[in-house]
């Protein structure tokens, strides 16, 4: 196989998305109804979020059953900053760092700890429940950040969107929401896809495959495993801020149980370890959930569960493998083709 | 001196509570190392059992500590031979499986009960302390706890049952070799756990009514109870429940009980960083 045609191989990933994300951009929102794009909005945005937990659990190893927690500090830090600040890009900066902030304090606590697996599925749960009850015990006006009332169960509505940097008269409209969401998808997944063929994304899953190894090896598997760990928080804070854009509102439901499960079920269903199955799945079962909420004789917990069971069951590797493979069939036909000569029989 | 009466008794029903509602999973991740997520779930269908039964008529005191157990650990017995029983040694695999299990449940219970809560009167009145009225039901809860613990260690130690399942949960390979029937014993435990799941459920249902997603509450006090107790079954959940149980309910007294729930998974945190094989790991070791 010559360079060019390995370049092509390593980028075509990437082209992919490039193309699949500038036809979303251009083509769609001629072609649907403002409800219909609305509603691949917030499909775009949950992708986002599922890309967090494909790359900690896939990539890094790191189970985490609070991803919410991330998610949530994401959608709260966006509320409090743009009422605030009154300005939603800085805003939207905050909703990044806070939650890299408290991914950073967190997986100290629990990567120098030496805590794993099972433990440290409990307290990443942990601190979801806790982020959970204290967002609903903020009611009342004495709870306030700012200008920004928490408003506890009852969450904080009518919050200021998206405005173009610099200028916050000027409102994005609902296509051009659209666009920015896929644009970050669609950055999230490159940047995420380069992070993974670097030196740092390759020693992670280093330590993800054996962490003695790894640490024999010279590399503190616990700095790699911090670094992936907040950059996770970082991705699904970025998707919490987006979120709360996308409905203006934010309640405690962010840090819910049921948004943590999601992710998992997105990501298991699409295939650990890949990053575009997480994002086929998550849109396929959002389609579906959303789906069944219209034929509504069905109960979506059902279903989800059922799928989540039998996946764990039957497809423990998800629906990436068995949708990449004819892809890898060709791409392996072409590049026999190619190499025929040079290759002993 | 009333007052200090009082606290003593909320504080052990807070802790009897922790006890009855961790102890199934507890037994099973014991035995098997399996975190059943549905753990919450089985103590939703626990209230739900006995809530039925009540109204077809059953007695209120049968219906909690019998129908309830019966039933749930039957439905333990049916999910362990169709789901659990492929993933034993797969650990997060077997947790997410019955994650799967819980939301599949949930959902079937919303099917058929709806989501409105249903409730039973609660069996037992008050009495005063002093100037202050206690319930009775309060004493209940922390007799059934002590009831359970009590015949569960002598379930595991004088028993024919007992030395199997501890022989298994020791070195299930060994023990397999010497004629046991890991898989078995498995079988069993996981309906049993499911059965004390059950139990808890039926106990509880007259105080906070069952809705089909009141398992998400339990079950991660229960998750955290059983990690924080570490490996022995009864040492662990009573030593944890005992910490847990008395951090939640001094500062539910002192503030909020939202900030009482709050201190209590903090300390959860602190704890299992401490001790990350939980408490058993380091004092008790080796006991039921």
């Amino acid at each position: 196989m010559d360079v060019s045609e390995k370049a092509m191989r390593k980028h075509l990933p990437t082209f992919a998305c490039l193309v699949a994300a500038v036809t979303a951009i251009c083509v769609l929102p001629s072609a649907v109804e403002t409800f219909t794009l609305v509603e691949f909005t917030v499909y775009a945005i949950m992708a986002i979020f599922s890309l967090s937990l494909a790359f900690a659990w896939g990539y890094g190893g790191i189970l985490c059953f609070g991803q919410a927690a991330f998610f949530g500090a994401g959608a709260y830090a966006y509320a409090i900053g743009v009422l605030n600040v009154g300005e939603s890009t800085v805003a939207m900066l905050l909703a990044v760092a806070v939650p890299m902030l408290l991914a950073t304090v967190l997986g100290y606590f629990m990567f120098f700890g030496r805590i794993s697996d099972v433990y440290l599925g409990v307290v990443t749960l942990t601190v979801t429940l806790i982020l959970y009850n204290l967002a609903n015990s903020t009611s009342g006006d004495q709870y306030r950040i700012g200008a920004a009332v928490l408003g506890g169960f009852n969450g904080m509505p009518s919050l200021p969107t998206l405005n173009v940097p610099g200028s916050p008269g000027r409102l994005l409209d609902s296509v051009q929401m659209f666009q920015v969401c896929v644009v970050c998808l669609a950055s999230v997944y490159i940047g995420l896809r380069a992070l993974l063929s670097a030196h740092f994304g390759r020693v992670v899953v280093a330590v993800r495959e054996n962490e003695l190894r790894a640490n024999l090896l010279g590399y503190d598997a616990r700095k790699y495993k911090l670094g992936a760990f907040v950059i996770s928080g970082g991705i699904a804070g970025l998707a919490g801020g987006l979120f709360a854009n996308w409905g203006a509102f934010t309640s405690p439901t962010v840090f819910g149980l049921a948004q943590s499960a999601q992710a998992i079920i997105w990501v298991i269903v699409g295939g650990v370890g890949t990053l575009l199955g997480p994002v086929i799945g998550c849109i396929a079962i959002q389609w579906l959930t959303a789906y069944l909420g219209t034929i509504g004789w069905v109960n979506p917990n059902l279903v989800l569960g059922l799928i989540l069971v039998l996946f764990v069951l039957t497809i423990p590797k998800g629906l990436a493998p068995i949708l990449f493979m004819p892809f890898q069939w060709l791409l392996r036909q072409r590049s026999q083709v190619g190499n025929h000569e040079g290759r002993i029989p | 001196m009333d007052y200090v009466a009082v606290i003593a008794v909320e504080v052990l029903n807070a802790i009897a509570t922790l006890v009855l509602v961790s102890i199934g999973l507890a037994v099973i991740f014991g035995m098997m190392r399996v975190i059943n997520l549905a753990h919450g779930e089985f103590i939703m269908l626990g209230g739900y059992a006995a809530t039925m039964a009540v109204k077809w008529g059953i007695d209120i005191w049968l219906s909690m500590l019998v129908v309830a157990p019966l039933a749930v650990g039957l439905a333990g017995a049916v999910l362990e031979r169709l789901v659990i029983r492929h993933l034993y040694g797969r650990m997060l695999d077997a947790m997410l499986a019955t994650w799967g299990l819980s939301l599949l449940l949930v959902g079937l219970t919303t099917a058929f009960f709806g989501t409105t809560t249903q409730g039973v009167q609660s069996p037992l009145g008050a009495t005063s302390i002093g100037s202050y009225s206690v319930s009775l039901y309060a004493a209940f809860v922390i007799t059934m706890a002590a009831v359970v613990c009590l015949l569960l260690y002598v379930l595991l130690r004088h028993t024919h049952f007992g030395l199997r399942a501890r022989s298994v949960m020791q070195n299930a390979s060994m023990a397999a070799a010497l004629g046991m029937h890991p898989k078995r014993t498995y079988a069993v435990t996981f309906a049993l756990g499911a059965a004390l799941a059950g139990l808890a459920g039926g106990i509880l249902a007259p105080i906070t009514g069952v809705v089909p997603t009141i398992g998400v509450a339990y079950v991660a006090k229960a998750f955290i109870t059983v990690i924080g107790g570490g490996t022995s079954i009864l040492a662990g959940t009573v030593a944890a429940s005992t910490v847990f149980g008395t951090v939640n309910q001094l500062v539910s007294f002192v503030a909020t009980p939202v900030i009482g729930e709050v201190a209590l998974l903090a300390v959860a945190m602190v704890l299992i960083r401490l001790l990350p094989q939980g408490i058993t790991g380091r004092f008790f070791r080796g006991r039921i």
